[in-house]
């Protein structure tokens, strides 16, 4: 099976901090990463091609070339290919340019199961992924928590609601979303790194390799029908208080405080 | 010349701190109280390929260099000095001898299985009577047939207790002195070996330090290692190896406990004031970095001089002097910012001042590395 998987680098936000005087995001000297949702898809991946071998892993990654360090990490991982598309042309986009372009470079791959996360922390919008499938009308299972068994043939998956879950199945091609909480993904091995700066590379694409299958009105900034308002850094709450205590107090407690902020 | 690490050991840093931080941390206090060798550390280890790292693939290696071994022992050091000898101890000594002495036969069955992690090896030289003086060796290997009878006692044997394979040092023919030793390769299952007493030590105490009792061992001929008489050289060129190893577990050490102070002297107060306020704080900590970061240059020199197949004795000692002494003398430091919480083993810093001090000993002592200086130096 032929599994491509679409991931994105973050800036490390559980590493930002905010500035005490200006209250704005320390952004200098944070760390980049890989999405966690979609490094869970990553490790999903890499899981069924232990299952189902032969397989093959490829990742795809939309990004600026420092990017490349993001998906030398997956192929360390063990992932077989990787591909960043990379241009100036395709910066500023919003959700649906990013998708509308990560989908024409998909238009030019060759897959069965397409793999994304369900959504970056530094945009928490959860669209890209969805976007892809709609792009290139396949069925799509998001907010994957589970993937209950997978075959050449389909993949059945638990799909997490709010206060209950669907077992979902699909046959391919097919999209799934994942989830952070689906599994806990391996260490880079030692060799794997080795390996892939030395024996695998990440191939470059740029506006001509995917110019035949988009239109120029649906990239970058251009392409971005989203126009942000106002942005502003959310004041930073104060640290809650934890009591550790049997239920009987622990109602009391929650009481006086509603009645205190005059909520009862 | 250049000094900054590519991007391929860049990455490789921070799988190894990410793995450090996550899986070793943890454990490090437990281990070192309960002096417990931890094996599942040991199986993880071998899952990312931590113990094979400067082997080619066709070996069983994962096709690195020496310089990201040297970087791998340092950060499992920089939060358990325990876990960095594990490592360096079966790699430089228990692997590395096979790698660069034996024959084709030898590393398809003993190399393969030691760089892929599913044996762990050791290196026994050291002796009741033969430390230092590692020529004058009392265990003696005697040709019978098709193996050779070995008989005699090594102390202080790193892995000891888990290793699976070991390099033994005998004496093939005494009158010889050092020309008469030979090297072997010995299996914890051969007949008459056994492993003796285990030490109690001050520091690395999760390290597996035993005493290794041969009593009419029989070693097969076709494990000798190199030829007859070679054992001395081999003792000493895997020696050479093992220093950056050391030296690398010592700059761990030593760069964990900056750490460790960087991040203590930020939450205690004490006259109204985080103690990172205070001058003397910050000159001892900026003394102290400075330090590690010079030893830093003398160990990845050394391992960079071994990969390219230089001459590299001299730096391995200088590496391992400097680092060695370094860290303890910092960690001895970091006790003192850290006051008396720095005495408890509540704070880890007590256990890093008693794991560097072994450094100044094993694989030769301080002395000895001077001796190796002084000796490329042709002072005499």
């Amino acid at each position: 099976m032929k599994i491509v998987v679409c991931v994105k680098q973050v800036p490390d936000t559980t590493e930002v901090k905010l500035d005490p005087v200006k209250g704005t995001l320390i952004r200098e000297g944070i760390p980049s990463i890989i999405n966690p949702d979609d490094k869970a898809g990553i490790e999903a991946a890499l899981q069924i091609k232990e299952m189902l071998p032969g397989s093959t892993v490829e990742i795809l990654s939309m990004g600026p070339a420092q990017a490349d360090v993001a998906l030398r990490e997956a192929l360390a991982m063990g992932a077989d290919k990787a591909t960043l598309l990379s241009d100036r042309a395709f910066s500023g986009a919003d959700t649906w340019a990013t998708s509308s372009t990560i989908a024409a470079a998909l238009k030019k791959m060759e897959f069965d199961l397409i793999i994304c996360g369900r959504q970056a922390i530094d945009g928490d919008t959860a669209q890209v992924g969805p976007q892809i499938a709609e792009h290139l009308g396949l069925p799509q299972i998001s907010y994957v928590e589970e993937v209950v068994s997978v075959t050449e043939e389909k993949i059945t998956v638990k799909r997490q609601f709010e206060d209950r879950y669907h077992i979902v199945e699909a046959t391919y091609p097919c999209l799934i979303t994942t989830l952070s909480e689906l599994n806990k993904p391996r260490y880079m091995s030692v060799g794997g790194i080795f390996d892939a700066y030395r024996e695998k590379s990440v191939t470059l694409w740029n506006l001509e390799s995917v110019k035949d299958t988009i239109s120029m009105e649906n990239i970058g900034l251009q392409g971005s029908p989203t126009r942000v308002i106002k942005s502003f850094t959310k004041q930073a709450k104060g640290k809650g208080v934890v009591h550790e205590v049997d239920a009987d107090e622990a109602v009391s407690i929650i009481v006086e405080k509603l009645a205190e902020k005059f909520f009862i | 010349m250049e000094f900054g690490l590519s991007k391929e050991h860049l990455l490789l840093r921070e799988m190894f701190r990410k793995f450090s931080q996550t899986e070793v941390k943890p454990l490090a206090a437990e281990i070192d109280e309960e002096e417990r060798f931890p094996t599942e550390t040991v199986e993880k280890l071998k899952r990312f390929g931590f113990l094979g790292i400067p082997f080619p693939k066709e070996y069983g290696g994962q096709g690195g260099d020496y310089l990201a071994y040297a970087m791998a022992v340092e950060e499992l050091s920089k939060v358990c000095g325990s876990t960095g000898v594990i490592v360096s101890a079966h790699t430089s000594l228990g692997a590395a001898p096979i790698y660069e002495s034996g024959t084709e036969a030898q590393k398809q069955k003993y190399l393969v299985p030691l760089a892929k992690g599913e044996l762990l090896g050791a290196f026994g030289l050291t002796e009741p009577a033969a430390g230092t003086d590692a020529g004058g060796q009392q265990t003696k290997a005697v040709l019978d047939g098709d193996h050779y009878i070995l008989n005699g006692t090594k102390i202080f044997i790193t892995n000891g207790g888990h290793a699976d394979v070991f390099i033994i040092f005998a004496m093939t023919d005494k009158a010889q002195g050092t020309k008469g030793i030979s090297a072997f390769i010995v299996e914890k299952s051969f007949p008459g070996f056994s492993i003796g007493k285990k030490e109690k030590k001050m520091g690395i105490r999760a390290s597996s330090t035993c005493e290794l009792v041969m009593e009419d061992c029989i070693v097969p001929k076709e494990n000798l290692l190199g030829r007859e008489g070679e054992g001395f050289k081999i003792a000493m060129k895997t020696l050479d190896g093992g220093r950056i190893g050391i030296a690398a577990q010592a700059l761990g050490i030593g760069e964990g406990a900056v750490e460790e102070t960087i991040h203590y002297v930020r939450e205690r107060k004490q006259f109204s004031k985080r103690i990172a306020q205070f001058q003397n704080t910050q000159f001892q900590l900026a003394d102290m970095h400075s330090k590690m970061a010079a030893c830093q240059l003398m160990v990845y020199k050394a391992a960079c001089a071994k990969q390219a197949k230089e001459p590299y004795s001299d730096l391995a000692a200088m590496a391992k002097l400097l680092a060695s002494e370094t860290a303890s003398d910092v960690a001895r430091r970091a006790v003192q910012l850290f006051g008396g919480y720095g005495y408890t083993r509540e704070y880890p810093v007590e256990r890093m001042m008693r794991d560097a001090k072994i450094t100044e000993i094993y694989e030769g002592t301080s002395e000895v590395q001077k001796m190796v200086i002084a000796s490329a130096l042709k002072i005499n």
